[in-house]
């Protein structure tokens, strides 16, 4: 790419630091308005795209069908279904805003060369709130780097940003990495969307506790907070609880970065989860799983060693999505137990309480059956059936980080905010300042809306600001 | 139901075995599915939770190499997971070729070998000139050079052989993707969707990533397009020709305004170029997407194809001059190397093909698997 001696060499109308769905989405409303835009992507460029890179839809108001949405989802049913989620825990305006405003970035992503497709197997229920990207998230991040190449912006890879000049609440440079070197990139304008900062463990382990250095990292180990620690530093103002992280139980031998998508598993309403002493310690079958799979990532951190083991027998192995990774199977609990380094006679003794509380009942898959568990603690509330059929299979259960809650406060044109208040030319996207919207809980699809619609208006507004 | 979970494979292990590498990749792309509408490899994958060997057989047969789903994945190398879902189709396929062919050893040789390519065409050209030489003639137009009599004895059973061992192949074929009854309607499918390229377009008209990356473009379809639909004029012309001789009595040599001429003419014109086309597209893509050490026989079948159409392209331009002897030998004994590598070159792709969509259509309709 270009050589970043001669990039240092220049004032940028707009400098973009981070290279995924919100830096882009910000890159190309300013190139479109004629501004000169470097885009500073910390990442080399196969892992380009940061999280973006590993979603598949995006929340979407409409009324009537949009592209592969169909019937009508409007801004008071968004709205509820955020409040539901965050407990309230999010700044209405800012909310209300980005959802009315996600209606015009449907076809406003299709311009800009994304492609849509219906929703994928097995996620029929989704079919009229998210829109799904044709061959997902990685799709995205590239017809978003054609699209700004074709509109000539620069975009260096490789370039983790360390700090942002600012003097008198102005931004004046970028001070990036490149290489070995470090470069002063002069810019009239700063867009800030390098994401939150879930992949610098040691962070997470400050801001969480020591048991969060055995958390799995859903997504890219670039995210590591530095521009957002740097600001923080100087000063900005933040939104978002420091010390919370979005956590879902995923597979225990995933990556620890970058796992994504395939690493999630489906089998915990059919099983009985134990932790590494053997014990059960919640209501399996709580809810159907994608209402409950959040709320297993915290659930998981809280037990010892941060592990949880799902249990099931063979009549359950057909009614879930196989995992990417094989289960570990055995003719025997005991032999299983030995398999997975559980105490083999506790976990015989678990499992033996929770099929003597088992009641006879109809089982059904696939709604709420009201099987539960009679006597047993902690209850089983549906899909209670004894674990008695060999060959019994057991999965490992580890929180898998998706992203932290801490962000910078901004305002509704995006601009974030410094210890005198709004920053005269500093503007902040995507997961960088969701936590201002998404102060608890996940909305599926929305971290994407969020980038979408907060990028386009940063990248307009720092185009205005430097028109 | 039970679920043989011994056959997934850990996403880790990557084996130099193509059917367990496509295995494994399969299964991750299973438990992804991003890539769904790209074409109808994923719905396929998503019928099914474990893959036993004739499942990715089917998977790879129907797999058109467009690359879509390698720039879209989030998945590819440097990632511990090492997607490469073109490259592993594309070895698990040629691998299936050569195994299904009869005898198999051929296609190993040929799938793999340009030298063997062209010696195979050298050795055609031989034999034709020889033949031209050696028996004696005594007819109009070509027949002037070769009899009419010689030139079936040749040809009929160079025509037919291929097509026996190909009917025996898609036979093991069926048997081990485990296709059921055939139905009009899956034929019917199959045909439409072949005749458009329906699967090199993206799944939405945006065409294929083969020659550009991660910008999607119409070129691989369009020379194929060109390449197919003029070899099957050219055929035409050559059937037509053999119903004129025996049904109207009307022997070559024909005029421009008969049925052999009007669809060979276009057919050849259309042959060279998509040729020329595709060897210019492949230059520009990446070899790593592709099947491992299969390139030199893939490309020496196309400059075949493209020559057969050339040479008979000559042929009608020469007809009347002393070039004919000599390009009637070159231009037959091109096309009897073509025919009679038909199983063991690139060439059998095509039947493959059109018999994974007859299967996918009817696993489609639920009644195989
Ligand atoms: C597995 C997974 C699946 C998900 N699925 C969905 C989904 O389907 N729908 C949805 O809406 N959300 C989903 N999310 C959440 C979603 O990924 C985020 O909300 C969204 O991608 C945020 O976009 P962003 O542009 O703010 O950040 P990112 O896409 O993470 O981009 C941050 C960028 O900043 C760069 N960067 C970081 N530090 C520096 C630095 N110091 N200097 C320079 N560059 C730097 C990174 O390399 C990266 O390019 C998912 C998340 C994960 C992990
Ligand atoms: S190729 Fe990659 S992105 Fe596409 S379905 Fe497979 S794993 Fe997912
Ligand atoms: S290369 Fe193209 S045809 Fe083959 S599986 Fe991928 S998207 Fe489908």
């Amino acid at each position: 790419m270009t050589d970043p001696a001669t990039l240092a060499h220049q004032v940028w109308d707009v400098v973009v630091v981070g290279g995924g769905n919100a830096a882009l989405c910000a890159a190309i409303e300013a190139a479109e308005t004629g501004a000169r835009v470097l885009i500073l992507e910390g990442a080399p460029k196969a892992y380009r795209g940061g999280n973006s890179r590993h979603t598949r839809n995006f929340r979407c108001m409409h009324h009537g069908s949009l592209g592969p949405l169909v019937e009508t989802y409007d801004e008071e049913e968004f709205f509820d279904d955020l409040l539901r989620v965050t407990k309230g825990e999010t700044d209405e305006a800012l909310a209300r805003m980005c959802i009315s405003t996600s209606e015009d970035c449907l076809p406003w992503m299709q311009a800009h060369g994304v492609r849509f497709q219906p929703s994928l197997a097995g996620t029929l229920s989704l079919d009229r709130t998210n829109a799904f990207f044709l061959g997902g998230g990685k799709a995205l991040v590239n017809a978003y780097y054609l699209t700004a190449q074709d509109l000539g912006v620069t975009v260096s890879y490789d370039a983790q940003v360390r700090h942002i000049g600012i003097e008198d609440n102005r931004a004046t440079h970028v001070e990036v990495e490149i290489g070995e070197t470090r470069y002063r990139m002069q810019a009239r304008a700063v867009v800030l969307a390098s994401g939150g900062f879930q992949a610098d463990i040691d962070w997470l382990a400050r801001a969480w506790g020591e048991s969060a250095r055995n958390f799995l990292i859903r997504g890219t180990p670039y995210n590591r907070g530095v521009v957002m620690k740097d600001m923080l530093d100087q000063g900005a103002q933040s939104v978002g609880d420091p010390t919370q992280c979005h956590a879902v139980a995923i597979d225990g031998r995933a990556p620890k970065f970058d796992g994504g998508i395939v690493t999630r598993l489906d089998c915990v309403p059919f099983s009985i989860v134990v932790n590494r002493d053997g014990c059960r310690f919640y209501d399996e079958g709580e809810d159907v799983w994608p209402k409950r799979y959040a709320i297993w990532g915290r659930l998981v951190a809280a037990q010892p060693g941060q592990v949880g083991y799902s249990i099931i027998d063979s009549r359950s192995i057909d009614l879930f999505m196989p995992s990417v990774y094989p289960p570990i199977s055995a003719d025997t609990i005991e032999e299983l137990a030995g398999k997975l380094d559980l105490p083999p006679d506790k976990l015989k003794a678990t499992i033996a309480a929770f099929n003597a509380g088992c009641r006879p009942g109809d089982f059904h898959p696939q709604k709420l059956d009201g099987l539960a568990t009679d006597g047993v603690e902690p209850a089983k509330t549906n899909w209670a059936r004894p674990i008695s059929e060999p060959p019994f299979y057991g999965y490992s259960l580890r929180p898998g980080v998706t992203f932290t809650y801490l962000g910078l406060k901004v305002d509704n044109t995006a601009r974030a905010a410094g210890p005198e208040g709004l920053y005269d030319n500093i503007w902040s996207a995507g997961e960088m300042m969701a936590g201002s919207i998404l102060g608890q809980g996940y909305l599926a699809g929305f971290g994407m809306t969020i980038g979408t619609v907060f990028g386009r208006i940063a990248g307009q507004e720092a185009a205005a600001h430097v028109a | 139901m039970s679920l043989d979970v011994s056959l997934q494979t850990d996403p880790g292990a990557i084996s130099q075995d193509p059917m367990e590498e496509a295995r494994r990749q399969v299964e991750i792309c299973n438990a992804c599915r991003y890539c769904e509408g790209f074409c109808s490899v994923f719905p396929a994958i998503n019928r099914n939770k474990v893959f036993a060997d004739g499942d990715i057989t089917q998977l790879a047969n129907l797999c058109h190499n467009c690359r879509g789903c390698y720039y879209a994945c989030q998945y590819t190398e440097p990632h511990e997971f090492a997607l490469n879902l073109p490259r592993a189709l594309a070895d698990a396929r040629a691998d299936s070729w050569e195994r299904l062919a009869w005898p198999g050893g051929l296609a190993r040789i040929f799938q793999r070998s340009a030298a063997a390519m062209a010696g195979a065409l050298v050795a055609g050209f031989a034999l034709m000139f020889l033949a031209i030489a050696a028996i004696p003639a005594g007819g109009q137009g070509f027949y002037a050079y070769l009899g009419h009599g010689a030139m079936v004895a040749i040809f009929l059973p160079a025509f037919l052989f291929p097509l026996v061992s190909i009917a025996m192949s898609l036979r093991t074929y069926w048997r081990e993707v485990g296709g059921g009854a055939v139905r009009l309607a899956d034929l019917r499918a199959a045909a439409l969707s072949a005749g458009r390229m329906k699967n090199l377009d993206g799944g939405q008209g945006q065409g294929c990533n083969f020659e550009k990356e991660e910008r999607y473009t119409s070129g691989r379809r369009h020379v194929h397009q060109a390449i197919m639909w003029g070899f099957l004029l050219c055929f035409a012309s050559t059937g037509s020709g053999t119903v004129l001789h025996y049904v109207f009595g009307s022997p070559a040599p024909y005029d421009f305004w008969t049925l052999p001429k009007l669809l060979g003419v276009p057919g050849g014109l259309l042959l060279v170029l998509g040729c020329v086309g595709m060897v210019m597209l492949k230059r520009k893509a990446d070899p790593a997407l592709g099947a491992t050490g299969r390139e030199g026989g893939s490309a020496a079948f196309i400059w075949l194809l493209g020559f057969v159409g050339l040479s008979g392209l000559l042929l009608y331009a020469a007809r009347g001059t002393a070039l004919t002897g000599p390009l009637l030998a070159v231009h037959l004994g091109a096309v009897l190397t073509f025919f009679l590598l038909t199983p063991y070159s690139k060439m059998a792709h095509g039947f493959y093909r059109f018999t994974a969509l007859v299967n996918d259509a009817g696993a489609k309709a639920g009644r195989t698997g």
